[in-house]
């Protein structure tokens, strides 16, 4: 694997995802700064991580997404290129276009910090193909703008097209609106675009990879995508 | 040098300066001050930064240690961790602005003290806080505690730090002045600890971060004085915060600390230039000069007044070496930070303040902070108050009825509603999350972590501030030792009312003492902290709250206890001698409606033997759960544990000595409760006995309800709703 972490002024959990990858994969990827007008040579896959993109002062990802970098990445994706955006990435995503879409405030308008339990929706995408379909995994989130949501077409495709990739569930896989903590459309948690090479989700895989630290259901996303690039390599 | 501004009385009373105090400042220049001057005394001499009050008690805290690497008079206490690191922590409250505007209070609370922490060269890796506000029914509650918590988070998460515990309280004598104390805590190479003394004359000195605006002059001032009716007039003083820049502030400052690039540091806080450039100047025996026409500022045509005095936050002023002056400010562009040589160090130990060509302020720079007044101000010692006989007091309702009500009091009750609004695991370290005694937090990749909390009990100190001053450090430390760290170090910070009145300045002494006495008993020095008075409205004074914010060293954290239950049919073991202490309980105040008596005494050779005991089961993997006693006694702590593993517990009937109500409700001291599988329970009780440590087999774990011979079964299930609803439905106006 030769990962890419993206690095704009603001974000904070670049290390958090630089330890993981490191961790799972065994190769430590390279830090990219937001002003760079290319990846790396030989990247095979860009992570935006999470934080606060610029304070998050205008809306969720608006100025990181217009970034130099994003150009670069744009293009890496229109080649089939491998994205994860988690939490802020995930907003940078959708506002960058390479995912339809927006991150609304939570429906309590607080910021919430917990784990909580995501239905897998499909295994075999690269990103999800550390699981089974249907697994219930429990990772944690730590966001105040997670509410997914588009318009009724956009929904309807995504859906229709299987896209979504992670919903909020209960600890047996129930979809129910006491287990979606920030009121996301059909509680979802994560969708990949129609190619299926870019993934955004709000929670935070790259936190539970350790049984010291806590659990490790976040791994599987990480070690499903080290295997899927190794495979191509 | 400007006299454009006569100084009258009145300005100078506006100033917070008491006549005898510009009286001294007359004597020591030997003229009349221009109005910049007088702007610069009225910083540097309030309570806030010169603590004139309490000085001369604070003499008496333990600082030394052999691991200390830096006591307090710096930006935050070092200590040394093993491995060639350091960890450099403080706690600081913001407590004037947090009341007047909550969010930005708080936020900037935040701020402020993680600049503390990073400004010598450590990066945060968690924060704390220690929270008092009003009683549940004032009106103001629920909006403070509302912004209180946003502002901590909004701050803390936008950063980057996790931040992994605290406190929350809620009291009537709160309701005009609440508390908001935070603690930075950051990891450091060893070697690579940055100070702020400059050295060297003619280098230049750098003004870094934010632009200067006109937000939070005063704020010191502010916050040296009481408040009363027209308080919310006030909202100008407070500063506001911005994250983000912080965020760049500090990656640029350890990027630039890590080139060699930087001499001295100190960062811009409470009285803003003037604090941070004295400082620099007095503690390298340097003068200082500075010229305000090159500081970057937020509006035009601000004066030297307003530059000296602004608080605006996320500004640092640097000593860099001159060689390295190019390379530093290709770092800060980088980041989008300004930078700009503002002055220069001198050898006349004169601060020199230039602006527009014209000299507004020259004033000897070490009597500026040295000469401050210190106070030996009048003090009385309150009246002991009579020990309460627990057999007298007469049992209300059934012990079970009274655990129901007080798992779900406010001061007992769970605080997810806040925590959950921390980013709390950010960093990939956070090994005990919030609601333990004390969180773990790894050191790097391990094996060694951090354990950390906050701690104090305001209406013990109030009723006696020694034994209460005591008790905040025992229990600080009991809550380290509960994870299994071993405790090291604290920070202090002091909240009280109007020093001037002799009996809020003998609460002082008396916790300061008792605080000393625990400090030196535990070998617990206190290596920074922070004061915090004129904490009244109207003459209403808050409870004595010498908030005490504790690191622990674990050396491998896979070895850290945590409370929850883990199993059924483990042996329940009390540590330490029951005597069913109701005086100051929480049972006593909630459900006999009365706040009286003495607090429990420490006794502090108990405390150390008990909690060394423990340690050695959670070290040697004997402990299975482990908690400490404290504020609702043993039958409040079991059912945490409890709640905490989802596991319930038969309990053994009270000794017929003892009543019900105070065997399973008093706040008896130097206590825990330990669980060990039933087969090790013998070898655990015949350990004890060898080393003369109290412990007795109370119960054993199992089964979904707490089961007490004579009381209905209470289960975990409906415990665990009680503890949980109460401050979500309090929040949402519901309770």
């Amino acid at each position: 694997m030769k990962a890419a972490v993206l690095v704009f002024p603001g974000i904070n959990r670049e290390r958090d995802m630089a330890r993981t990858l490191k961790l799972v994969s065994g190769t430590a990827p390279t830090m990219v700064w937001h002003a760079e007008h290319d990846l790396p040579a030989g990247t095979d896959l860009v992570v935006v991580p999470g934080g606060f993109s610029y304070g998050d002062y205008l809306r969720c990802g608006a100025i990181a997404a217009r970034s130099p970098i994003m150009d670069a990445v744009r293009a890496f994706a229109a080649k089939g290129g491998l994205v994860l955006g988690v939490c802020n990435g995930f907003q940078i995503l959708c506002e960058s276009g390479l995912l339809p879409g927006v991150l609304m405030r939570n429906e309590n308008l607080r910021f919430i910090c917990r784990d909580v339990y995501l239905k897998v929706e499909r295994s075999d995408s690269p990103f999800t193909r550390g699981y089974n379909a249907g697994q219930v995994i429990r990772v944690p989130v730590a966001h105040g703008e997670g509410n997914y949501i588009a318009d009724g077409e956009t929904i309807a495709r995504l859906e229709g097209e299987g896209r979504v990739m992670f919903r909020y569930s209960s600890p047996d896989g129930m979809i129910d609106p006491n287990w979606n903590h920030n009121g996301a459309i059909n509680a979802i948690a994560g969708i990949v675009n129609d190619k299926g090479n870019v993934l955004g989700m709000m929670p935070h895989p790259e936190n539970h990879v350790e049984a010291a630290i806590g659990r490790t259901d976040g791994r599987g996303l990480f070690a499903g995508l080290t295997e899927a690039l190794e495979k191509v390599a | 040098m400007n006299a454009a501004v006569k100084i009258t009385p009145a300005l100078v009373a506006e100033h917070g300066l008491k006549p005898d105090e510009y009286q001294r400042l007359l004597d020591l220049i030997g003229r009349e001050p221009t109005l910049t001057e007088l702007g610069i005394f009225s910083a540097m001499w309030n309570e806030h930064c010169s603590y004139k009050s309490s000085k001369v008690h604070l003499r008496g805290l333990p600082t030394k240690g052999p691991h200390v690497i830096q006591g307090p008079g710096e930006n935050a206490g070092v200590i040394d961790i093993g491995d060639g690191l350091a960890c450099v922590f403080k706690m600081e409250s913001h407590n004037h602005p947090s009341y007047i505007e909550p969010y930005q209070g708080a936020a900037t609370g935040v701020g402020g003290i993680l600049r503390d922490v990073f400004t010598m060269g450590a990066r945060p890796i968690a924060c704390l806080n220690a929270l008092s506000f009003g009683a549940p029914e004032h009106p103001k509650t629920r909006h403070l505690v509302s912004g209180v918590v946003a502002g901590i988070g909004g701050y803390g998460n936008s950063f980057g730090v996790p931040t992994v515990g605290g406190s929350v309280r809620f009291h009537n004598r709160y309701d005009g002045n609440i508390l908001v104390n935070a603690m930075a805590v950051g990891l450091a190479k060893k070697d690579k600890i940055f100070y702020a003394a400059a050295s060297g004359v003619g280098m230049p000195i750098v003004y870094l971060g934010s632009k200067t605006g006109r937000d939070g002059i005063h704020g010191a001032s502010m916050a040296s004085a009481e408040f009363d009716d027209d308080s919310a007039e006030k909202r100008p003083t407070v500063q506001v915060g911005d994250p983000f820049s912080e965020k760049l502030l500090l990656e640029a400052c350890l990027e630039i600390m890590e080139k060699g690039c930087v001499i001295a540091i100190q960062d811009m806080g409470a009285a803003g230039l003037t604090s941070s450039a004295t400082e620099m100047g007095a503690k390298g025996d340097l003068g200082v000069t500075l010229d305000l026409d090159k500081v970057p500022c937020r509006e035009e045509g601000m004066t030297a007044y307003e530059m000296m005095l602004s608080e605006s936050q996320e500004r640092m002023l640097m000593v860099l070496k001159p060689d390295k002056e190019q390379e530093a400010e290709a770092i800060f562009r980088k980041w989008g930070l300004d930078f700009a040589v503002v002055g220069e160090t001198t050898p006349t130990k004169r601060f020199i303040v230039r602006h527009k060509g014209e000299v507004m302020a020259d004033l000897p720079i070490k009597e500026l902070g040295d000469s401050a007044p210190e106070y030996k101000r009048p003090f009385v010692t309150a009246q002991k108050l009579p020990v309460i006989d627990s057999g007298a007091v007469e049992a209300r309702g059934s012990i079970a009825d009274a655990l129901e009500r007080m798992i779900a009091t406010p001061d007992l009750c769970s605080k997810r509603w806040v925590w959950e609004q921390y980013d709390h695991i950010i960093g990939g370290n956070t090994v005990q999350r919030p609601g333990g005694d004390a969180a773990v937090v790894r050191v790097e990749d391990g094996p060694k972590a951090l354990a950390l909390t906050t701690d104090v009990t305001p209406r013990y100190c109030e009723a006696s501030p020694f034994e209460g001053g005591k008790q905040a450090v025992a229990e600080c430390w009991r809550n380290l030792t509960a994870v299994g760290a071993r405790p090291l170090a604290i920070t202090d910070n002091l909240n009280f009312g109007n020093p001037e009145r002799p009996e809020i300045m003998g609460q002082f002494v008396g916790c300061v003492r008792g605080i000393s006495e625990a400090c030196k008993a535990l070998d617990f020095p206190v290596v920074s902290g922070n004061v915090s008075l004129y904490n009244e409205t109207n003459g209403k004074a808050i409870l004595p709250t010498p908030s005490i914010g504790g690191v622990g060293l674990i050396d491998d954290f896979a070895k850290s206890a945590t409370l929850a239950f883990k199993r059924d049919g483990d042996a329940i073991l009390l540590v330490g001698e029951t005597a069913g202490w109701l005086g100051q309980s929480i049972y006593l105040r909630e459900i006999c409606a009365r706040e009286e008596g003495a607090p429990p005494p420490v006794d502090l050779i108990e405390e150390r033997e008990n909690g060394d005991f423990v340690r050695g089961l959670i070290l040697d993997g004997t402990a299975s759960a482990v908690h400490d006693l404290s504020e609702g006694g043993l039958l409040v702590a079991l059912a945490e544990m409890a709640m905490a593993g989802e596991i319930g517990a038969t309990l053994d009937a009270p000794p017929d000595d003892i009543p019900a109500h105070a065997y399973w409700f008093g706040e008896d001291q130097a206590r825990y409760i330990v669980t060990v599988p039933a087969g090790k329970a013998d070898a655990v009780l015949a350990r004890a006995r060898a080393a003369s440590v109290l412990v007795s087999s109370i119960g054993t774990t199992g089964g979904a309800a707490l089961a007490l011979k004579g009381e209905r079964a209470l289960s975990v299930s409906s415990l665990y709703e009680r503890s949980e609803g109460w401050l979500p439905a309090y929040m949402a106006g519901e309770a």
